[in-house]
Order: C-alpha cells, then structure tokens, then sequence
C-alpha cells in the first residue's frame, strides 16, 4: 500500500468510509470540519448519506436513528457541540446503541477556545451525560491511528452494542504525517444485529429499541447488563503502548497528543541515561488499570502529563492505589502553546532525583 | 331478522361516556355497576339495540376502540 | 335469503389487543387508533417503524404492533431522520406531544420539515404537558390555568399559543400540513382521512406530512370527559382553526 501525506481529520473521515460507514451526521465546528468537509464530499460517491443537521443535538439523534436501524454510522464535533451530544449519548448507551462519536476536544469551558486540549477527559470517559453509563473511548495519537482506531471504534461498538468515542485533539486532528491506508477486514465473530428495527416484514415480535424501563426491577437488571459489559471490556478489550517500562525508575504516562510529546522527552532521557518509561493508554475506557499495576511494582515514581490541569491523574492514582507516587504536570486548556519535549524533560529530571 | 348489534368490550371501556353523545339514537347508557377495572361502562339494552343502524359512530368515537358494530346484511344463502 | 352479521367496525390489525394507560376520555387514544387504522388501510403495518416521544404517548410500542425507536423528548423528528435515512422504502412516522414537538423540540421540528423528510409527524395538541401534571405548554390558551400557570397564561410574560401546522405550513419542505379534532364522529373522520393522507404523502410521494390533531386531556384540565370534550369546540377550534394549511400533495381526496 502506498503511503500517504494526509491530516489526521482526514484520517478519521478515511478510516470511517472504509470500515463501511455510510452515514454521518454533524453540525460544523474548529477544529473538526475538516471530517464533515471530507465526507461530504466522498461518502455520496460510495452511496452513501451525508445530513449536516441544524444542532449537534439533531445530529446525534439522526445517529441514534440510523443506529437502531443497525448500520454504521457516526458524528463528529469539537467540545462545546459534544456537550450537546450528551443527551442523546445517554439514551444511545441507555438503548444499547453502537456508533462512532468524535470529538477533536478544544480548549474550555464554555466557548474557550481552539486550542488543542484534552480538557473532555472526564466528560469521556465517566459518561458526560447523565445515568451512570460509559462508553469506549480511544485515544488516537497519530494520523495512523486516526485511521486505524476509528476502525476499530466501529467493531468494538458494534460488539458491545454500545457508543464508542474517539478522542483527539487540534494537534492529531490537525497535523499531517504519513498514513498507510489498508483495507478494513470485519472480524468474523461480530454479532449480528437482531435487535435492529426494520418494519415487522413478518415477524410475530416486535423490535424495540428504547431507554424505558418501568417494569418492576427492569432497569435495575437492564443497569447491571450494561454493567456486566464494561467490565468485559474491562478484561478483554484494553490496549496500550508501553516503552522501556521493565527498567524503568520512572514512568511517564500521557494520552493522545501529550503522548507524543512525552515519547520525545522520555528518549531524550534514556539517552542521558535516566531510566525512564512509558506508558500511553489508548482506551482510555476501559482504562488499562492493570498495566499501571505491574507497572507499580518495579517503578520508583510516576509522571502523569496532560493538556489539561489534571484529570487521568485521577485515574492512574486510582489504578496504582497508593503503590507509588503519582506525580503530575499540566497546563489548564487555553495556553495557547503545548509543552515543549525540553519542558517535559526538565520535568522528568525533577522526578527521577 | 336479527338485529345489527354492537359489543362494548369491558376489558377495554373506561366510562368516558363519548360513546353515549356521538350515538345519533342515543341508545347507549352508563352502567349502575363498575366493571372489572372499576370503571362504570358503557352497556346498551337489548331493546335499544333493536334500533341501532350499526351506523358505528360510537365506535369512532371511543378513544379506546372498546366497540365493535355488526350490521345485519341479507345475503343469497350457501356462502358465508 | 339469509341474514348474517357482518362486523362493520373493530379494532385496526396495527392496534394490539391491550388496554391503554390512557385517563379515561383521552383523546390520545382516539389518535392511535386512527393512526392505526391509516396503516392498516394502506397495508404498511409490516414495513412501518415508529418513533415514539416523551409524553404520555411515550409507550407507542405497547399500543401499535411495529417496530419503535424511542427518541429523547423533542427529538423524534432528528430519530426518524435518521432512521427513514437508512430505511428508505419503510413506513416512518413520530407521534409527539405539544411540549415535546413545540416546545423543546422546536428545532428538530422545523428543520426535518424544512429539509422535507419523507415522514410522516402526528402532533398532539391538548394544550398542556400531560406526562408532568398538566403545566403550561407552548398550545396553553390565553388565561388557560395550568400548574404553572395558575393565574391564567399571561400572554404579556408567557406570549401566544403557537399554531404548528400554520408555521410549519410555510416552509418549502411540507407537503402537507392541517389541524384537525376528535371531538365528534364527523371530525373523527376527517382526522383519519388526514392522517391517511399525511401517511400516503409519504409512501406515495416521498413527502414530509403533519397532522396536528386537538385532544383532550381530562385530568389535567380537571373535567370530566364530556365537560373536556366540549372546551375542544368552545376554546380549542376557535383558537386553534381546523382545516389544511399546505397540500402540495397531487393525490387522494381534499379533506
Ligand atoms: C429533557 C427532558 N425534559 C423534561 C422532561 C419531562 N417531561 C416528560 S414528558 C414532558 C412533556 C409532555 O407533554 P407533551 O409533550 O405535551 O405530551 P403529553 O404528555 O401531553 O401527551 C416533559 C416536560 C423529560 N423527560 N426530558
Ligand atoms: S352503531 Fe350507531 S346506532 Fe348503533 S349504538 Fe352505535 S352509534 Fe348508536
Ligand atoms: S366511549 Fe368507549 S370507553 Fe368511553 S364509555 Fe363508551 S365504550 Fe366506554
Ligand atoms: S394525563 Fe392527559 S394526556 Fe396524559 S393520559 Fe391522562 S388525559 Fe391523556
């Protein structure tokens, strides 16, 4: 396959066309245009349906729709649009609807502003709207992995029937590196999609896809269902990227674009001789809570980095439970420039002492 | 001749009573009694329903399809 | 010569065979039937997908035998955007409320209008929120008491019923759009050839239907459901005119 020098939005509209979506619906916002302007332009060719809806809570409802008729369909949006989305992501996970949903976070709260941020780590990954519900949510942090994510965001999706995000930032959605594109294979064991309305044609039963449940002890049992299978997720579907952690005295852990930053200061270390590690969640839900654990056992220190004033952190020190020492650097969003590798060095060096 | 008839299901009838004004005739009453969901429903008297004209206004008019209207028509006989 | 029985009228096919929730002399239930009664005559039950609002209406998979999407409150007309987008030779219809349809489902509204979705929208107007205990709606008549407003809708802080089927009448998308009641057999009729006709818009035509049918809510406007039948002609119809606001349809009978 040849190699390609495209943005990672574009990267993210590629990898969608070719796991087979058809059906985008999104409302325009910076810095994520780029994927309703790629789409929109290539996915009628491919027969498919492009709806630039008047809200971004008309085009997660439009999704909803499309979803419980059981095809592959997503939006994309940038925060303040997926805040909109929330609504409509509660009674999709509620309903046990998959779907792709984007969000090229920018800086907040409220309109805050364009730069890159990972400000919306909380509302990811802890269900931002309301009912105590999560989804999956991948952390791309190149232009590959835009394209190779947002494929596996649909078959994990559609495997769990459930929503799934993909979470980037102005710097992937952005930046253009090289991608090589290849053809999307279906893993073969993905369920089928009976629950999906499509008119009777027949049928003595009903498809019903709903959030409502009333009976006596109906939702309960339906909260622990959906319970039951973030913990699947939990057991078999976390991925990760570790570096030189078997050594390491310290790990550095970060997501998304802070990762790529943080991988450049960790080499610049090692090469200074400082045994420093790595390690890069890429579902950030489910949370690779057991590689921190392994990870606690040998490492002196821990270093979290994001671009934000600290929320995995949460989670890493939740994982590690008190084992080792979870230190963390960040800016709140809005600062306008990103960390230098050098920054994050001196940072590094302060830790390792 | 048997006369047309209507069947004011009480598993679905609520006692609203719009049957009893959209009846042209006015051949349809509230019970004395409650029935099964204790609702007060609506009956018809045998001596009433020997006027209905199976017109079927009552049944347009219930909001829980509690009426079903049967016409008596003449046919030649053999078919059913 | 024999003489036999035959059954002139009884529950549509697309109608299950189950009590309602319904107050006794809700009208909601009138407009089911109806709706059903349109599937059954056009023979879509097996193709139709219904979605459902949020509202008293909001068990529409209990009463009709289809398939149902229920959407979020407001929101069916964006559901079954998306859903008649994919399934584009089925049968989609959204039953909504007043409060669900004009209040914060305004935009969805107009816009699946506007954009003129090949679907069919049933609106139920009985000038309150029935789910939430009878508060004022965006249909609440002037001086109408409700449970927030209970001096009376003040049109000076609360402003002016709106008329949906007029406003949506004036955008491009609409094919058809008309108000009707329930209140008596005649209109009854009427109601279920719009209906009909809203529904075969669609099928037919691939055009966007609104039906904006009146109702009762009895226990809410706390009469009984004779007293309440009769404000739909002493309040509603005045306020609220029946008739056809757009038929830009070339089929079926006028109404
Ligand atoms: C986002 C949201 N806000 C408010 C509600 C509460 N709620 C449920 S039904 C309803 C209004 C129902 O009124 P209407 O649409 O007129 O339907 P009716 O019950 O009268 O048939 C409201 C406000 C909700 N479920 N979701
Ligand atoms: S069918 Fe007509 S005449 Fe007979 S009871 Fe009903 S409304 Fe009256
Ligand atoms: S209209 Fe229907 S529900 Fe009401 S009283 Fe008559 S039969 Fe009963
Ligand atoms: S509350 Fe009003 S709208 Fe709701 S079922 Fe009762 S009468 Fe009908």
């Amino acid at each position: 396959m040849k190699r390609l020098f495209v943005k990672g939005n574009e990267a993210v509209a590629m990898g969608a066309l070719e796991a087979g979506c058809r059906y985008y619906f999104g409302y325009p916002i910076t810095p994520q245009s780029d994927i309703p302007e790629y789409i929109s332009r290539e996915m009628p060719k491919l027969g498919g349906t492009f709806i630039q809806a008047e809200s971004e809570i008309a085009s997660i409802n439009m999704l909803l729709g499309a979803s419980a008729c059981g095809v592959r369909a997503m939006t994309s949006s940038s925060s303040p649009g997926i805040s909109l989305k929330q609504e409509g992501i509660s009674y999709m996970a509620g309903s046990e609807l998959p779907g792709l949903i984007v969000n090229i976070c920018r800086s907040g709260p409220g309109l805050g502003g364009i730069d890159a941020s990972q400000a919306d780590y909380f509302q990811s990954v802890k269900g931002g709207g309301h009912g105590g519900y999560h989804i999956i949510v991948l952390a791309p942090h190149t232009v590959q992995e835009m394209y190779d994510l947002t494929m596996l965001a649909f078959d994990l999706a559609d495997r769990y029937r459930m929503p799934a995000m993909l979470l980037g930032d102005a710097v992937v959605g952005q930046i253009k590196e090289a991608l090589v594109p290849h053809p999307y294979q279906q893993p073969s064991d993905l369920p089928t999609k009976e629950w999906a309305v499509s008119g009777k044609q027949g049928r003595s039963d009903q498809r019903i896809v709903k959030s409502l449940f009333l009976g006596d002890g109906e939702l309960e049992a339906h909260n622990w269902r959906l319970h039951a299978k973030y913990k699947q997720l939990q057991d078999n579907e976390v991925r990760c990227e570790t570096e030189h952690v078997d050594d390491a005295d310290l790990v550095v852990t970060a997501f998304g674009s802070a990762a790529r930053i943080v991988k450049t200061a960790a080499r610049m270390a090692r090469e200074e001789g400082l045994k420093v590690g790595v390690i890069r969640p890429i579902t950030l839900f489910p949370f690779p809570i057991a590689t921190y654990q392994q990870a606690a056992q040998t490492v002196k220190k821990m270093l979290c980095v994001e671009l934000n004033a600290g929320q995995m952190v949460e989670d890493v020190r939740l994982a590690v439970n008190g084992k080792v020492d979870v230190a963390f650097y960040g800016r709140p969003p809005g600062a306008g420039s990103l960390p230098t590798p050098e920054e994050i060095l001196v940072q590094i060096k302060k830790h390792c002492g | 001749m048997p006369s047309n008839r209507i069947e004011i299901d009480p598993i679905y009838c609520k006692g609203c009573a719009l049957c009893t004004i959209a009846c042209p005739q006015k051949l349809i009453e509230m019970s004395d009694a409650l029935n099964e969901q204790g609702y007060i429903p609506a009956v018809i008297s045998s001596g009433n329903l020997a006027r209905c004209t199976a017109c079927a206004l009552c049944a347009r008019m219930c909001p829980d399809a509690a009426i079903r209207v049967f016409k008596s028509v003449e046919t030649d006989g053999g078919q059913s | 010569m024999t003489t036999v029985l035959k059954n002139v009228f009884d529950r549509p096919v697309s109608l299950k065979d189950v009590s309602t929730h319904f107050c006794p002399g809700c009208q909601h239930g009138t407009a089911h039937r109806l709706c059903a009664e349109a599937m059954d005559s056009l023979g879509v039950q097996q193709r139709a997908i219904g979605v459902a609002s949020v509202g008293c209406s909001v068990f529409l998979y209990g009463y009709f035998d289809i398939d149902v999407v229920e959407a979020p409150h407001g929101r069916a007309p964006a559901v079954a955007t998306g859903v008649k987008r994919v399934r584009k030779d089925d049968f989609v219809f959204t039953y909504q409320g007043d409060g669900d349809l004009a209040a914060i489902g305004t935009s969805e509204i107009i816009h699946a209008a506007n954009r003129g979705e090949a679907i069919s929208v049933i609106f139920v107007n009985n000038t309150t929120y029935g789910m939430t205990g009878g508060q004022m709606a965006p249909t609440t008549l002037p001086q109408q008491q409700t449970s927030t407003s209970p001096t009376g809708r003040n049109v000076a802080s609360d402003g002016y019923p709106i008329r949906m089927a007029e406003l949506l009448s004036g955008l491009e998308g609409v094919s058809y759009s008309c108000r009707v009641a329930v209140n008596n057999p005649k209109n009854i009729m009427a109601a279920g050839k719009a209906i009909e006709k809203a529904f075969r818009c669609q099928v037919e035509q691939g055009g966007f239907g609104f039906v904006e049918v009146l109702t009762t809510c009895p226990t809410n406007w706390g009469m009984n459901p004779l007293k309440a039948n009769n404000r739909v002609a002493e309040e509603m119809i005045p306020y609220f005119p029946l008739g056809v606001f757009k038929d830009i349809a070339p089929m079926g009978q006028e109404v």
